[in-house]
Formats: C-alpha cells, sequence, structure tokens
C-alpha cells in the first residue's frame, strides 16, 4: 500500500505542479526535504544512544520482564503471538507510556528498542508481523493526554483558556486508537494480508515439509 | 430512534467532557508535574535497580548505546523516501486540489471547510498541519469554533507516514502490510471524531 501512496504522491505532485507553474519550488522542496530528513536521522543518535543505554540497563535488570508481566492479559489479547513475558511487551508498554506523557523525545527511541525485540521473533525479516502492526497502530494513532504543543501556540496567541481542548483531543485520540488497533486486528484476518503474514508462512512451510 | 441515540450519546460525551474539564485545573498540574519527573525518575530508578540486580551498569549502557548510531543511519533511506514525496506534495499546491474534491463531503458532516486542509495535512506532516493550525488560530482567534476544532485534530491523530518510516525503517521493514490502513482509519476515525466531540463540547 505504501507502494500506492508514495508513486501517488510523487505523480501529482509534480503534474499539479507543472499545472499551477510551481515546478521549481516542487524541485527545491524535493531537495531540502532529502537533507531534512537526514538531517532527523542524524539528530536521533544522542537521544537514542542515551535511552538504548538505559533500556539495556533495564533489560539486564529484569525491570522490562516485570513490567510485561504487569499487563500480561492486555498483551495477550493485542500480541497473542508474543510469547508470555516477553521483553518485547514491557519495552512496548513503556513506549506507549512515554507517548502518552507527550515525552516525544523518550518515546521514539523505547518504540525503535521495542520494535528491535519484534523483529528478532520475525521470521521474515523484510515484512511485518501482526504484532507489529498493532504495535505502530497504537503508535500512529496515539492517545493524547496533554497537547503539550498546541496548548503553548493557543497561549501564545491569547487564548482566554488554552486547556479547554485537553479532554476533547482525549476523547478524538482515545476513539482513533480504538479505531487503528481494531482496522489492524480486522485487516490481519483478510486472505491477502493472511497470504503475507509471516507467522502463517513459517506454519506452511513446516506443513510442507512434513508433507 | 437514531437522534434519541445520538442524543444520548451527545450527553454521555458532554457529561464525560464535562468531568474531566471541572478537574481539569488540578488535573493538568497533576499529569505536567508527572510528565515533568516522568525522565529523571526512569533516570534514578533504573540505574540504580541495575546496580541492585548486580548489573554493571556502566559497561551495559555503553554496549546499549552502541546502537544509536546504526540506527539513526538505518533510518535514513527511509526517512527521505517519505519525507521527499511529502515535501513535493506541499510545494506543488495539490493541497488546494483536494480541498477542492473533499469539501462537498466533509460539508455534510458539518466540518467547516477551513479546517480541511488540517485534516489532510495531519498524517502527512506534524510540521505542516501545526503550521496550518497555527495560522487558522490566527485569522479566527484560538477560542472560536474553527480554533477549538484545529487545536484538537492537531492531537487526535500522530503523524502515520513518519512514525511508519522511522519505526518500519529501523529495523529494515519494506514490506509493511496492512499498517498503512490501519494508521489511515485511525486518523480517519481522530479527525472525525474531533468534529463530533467538539460540535457537541462548544457548539
Amino acid at each position: 500500500m505504501l507502494n500506492y501512496i508514495w508513486l501517488f504522491l510523487m505523480l501529482v505532485s509534480i503534474l499539479v505542479g507543472a499545472v499551477n507553474g510551481r515546478l521549481g519550488e516542487v524541485t527545491k522542496a524535493a531537495v531540502d526535504s532529502a537533507s531534512t530528513a537526514v538531517e532527523i536521522s542524524l539528530g536521533l543518535i544522542g537521544i537514542m544512544a542515551l535511552w538504548l543505554g538505559i533500556m539495556k540497563i533495564a533489560e539486564k535488570g529484569g525491570i522490562i520482564r516485570v513490567l510485561a508481566r504487569l499487563i500480561r492479559p492486555i498483551g495477550k489479547f493485542l500480541f497473542p503471538r508474543i510469547p508470555e513475558d516477553h521483553p518485547a511487551i514491557g519495552l512496548m508498554l513503556m513506549n506507549l507510556v512515554a507517548n502518552w506523557l507527550g515525552l516525544g523525545n523518550a518515546a521514539t527511541p523505547l518504540g525503535l528498542k521495542a520494535m528491535e525485540s519484534l523483529q528478532s521473533l520475525n521470521k521474515k525479516k523484510d515484512t511485518a508481523t501482526n504484532a507489529m502492526v498493532v504495535f505502530l497502530a497504537l503508535n500512529t494513532a496515539s492517545i493524547c493526554i496533554i497537547p503539550m504543543t498546541i496548548i503553548a501556540v493557543r497561549t501564545e496567541l491569547g487564548s482566554k483558556n488554552p486547556f479547554e481542548i485537553i479532554s476533547t483531543t482525549f476523547l478524538a485520540s482515545l476513539c482513533a486508537t480504538i479505531a487503528a488497533v481494531t482496522a489492524a486486528k480486522l485487516l490481519q484476518r483478510l486472505p491477502s494480508f493472511k497470504k503475507t503474514d509471516p507467522d502463517l508462512e513459517e506454519e506452511r512451510k513446516d506443513e510442507d515439509g512434513r508433507q | 430512534m437514531v437522534d434519541s441515540l445520538s442524543y444520548a450519546l451527545g450527553d454521555t460525551i458532554s457529561a464525560a467532557a464535562g468531568a474531566i474539564q471541572s478537574h481539569e485545573s488540578l488535573f493538568v498540574v497533576l499529569m505536567k508535574s508527572f510528565s515533568n519527573l516522568a525522565i529523571p525518575l526512569l533516570l534514578f530508578v533504573v540505574p540504580l535497580i541495575g546496580f541492585v540486580k548486580k548489573v554493571k551498569v556502566y559497561e551495559v549502557f555503553i554496549d546499549g548505546a552502541k546502537e544509536g548510531f546504526n540506527i539513526a543511519v538505518r533510518i535514513i533511506p527511509y526517512l527521505v523516501a517519505i519525507l521527499v514525496a511529502i515535501g513535493m506534495f506541499r510545494a506543488s499546491g495539490a493541497m488546494d486540489v483536494f480541498v477542492r474534491i473533499f469539501s462537498p463531503i466533509t460539508r455534510l458532516i458539518g466540518m467547516p471547510a477551513e479546517v480541511l486542509p488540517v485534516a489532510i495535512m495531519r498524517p502527512l506532516s506534524g510540521s505542516g498541519s501545526l503550521g496550518i493550525i497555527t495560522d487558522l488560530l490566527k485569522t479566527h482567534g484560538p477560542d472560536s469554533f474553527i480554533g477549538r476544532l484545529a487545536s484538537t485534530m492537531f492531537g487526535s491523530t500522530e503523524t502515520t507516514f513518519y512514525v511508519l518510516a522511522v519505526y518500519f525503517g529501523s529495523v529494515g521493514i519494506k514490506r509493511t502490510r496492512h499498517a498503512v490502513a490501519a494508521g489511515l482509519t485511525g486518523d480517519l476515525v481522530g479527525l472525525l471524531m474531533a468534529v463530533l466531540i467538539c460540535r457537541i463540547v462548544f457548539g
């Protein structure tokens, strides 16, 4: 699907840019965005190193496993194929809590550590597992308890009550998260996505081997 | 029947929102202090527990931190691909075309045409959608209905394409299967619920 969306964005941009006489701007945006992407990635190095270091200590100290055990029932429901008390569950919990608290800087490294842990259980390294898709659904529609950025903008622009959007934001983001996870869970049952499921593929191979 | 159902739903949401709103100052103070304390707390507790459990904290920290560079570099191609496409889209003026196509539909559900660009930009770009929202807040005022709605829309969902590029990129996953569809479903529902909830709460 990313294939189609990416192609669509590229082609539409060039076509509409040509019609609007903005091809120059489009070209500049392409070059600038490429540099920005590298800057963002490299800018992550320090903060990533810090949190990956701390997380390694948490892992060796058994903290991640304790966290995973704490939410065992939820973990089982959301990620049925992840073994019980696996570190991936604890890491995902830490990432989500950091996200919900609005700690974006800490959330990303924790999330990537969780992805690494999920990938270690993946039998097909270039294909997303169902667990990964559910985890990303939780992240792309993240529950927002305090939208700090927007509150700051509202305060700066002289809002009488910059905080009044907290409850509406929380409810809307909660709905978004429930919808994204439900969609992930339902879509994974479609034949076309079952066919590419790395977990099932392994099982099919096993069956073939036995025959 | 449908009417009474939607009224009942509206009442429940207003009641829930009111309950949160009335304790808001206390709630905000608590959450803010918790957010501020979370990181120092982690940086204190994790090494301490590690030490108690006989982990060689310094050496293990270095071991873990080493990975930071590799992950950051691994993300680059994924992020270049997605940010270039989105940057070109924004520069081309294609947004206006989309607003024209979608505005008859959004008018039906009571979404003001002014916030439609926010809805289209939100899954694509965090800074892009924040820019549009800041403009709207300046033009219409942060306490107008449009201002409140646009503010709510920003937090109602995350920048789906950025998250997908970074998270999948970090482990080298190219076939994302139904992740985009699930993420966009979340975006769509979050944005529509923002309209509905704001209509009920702010009228």
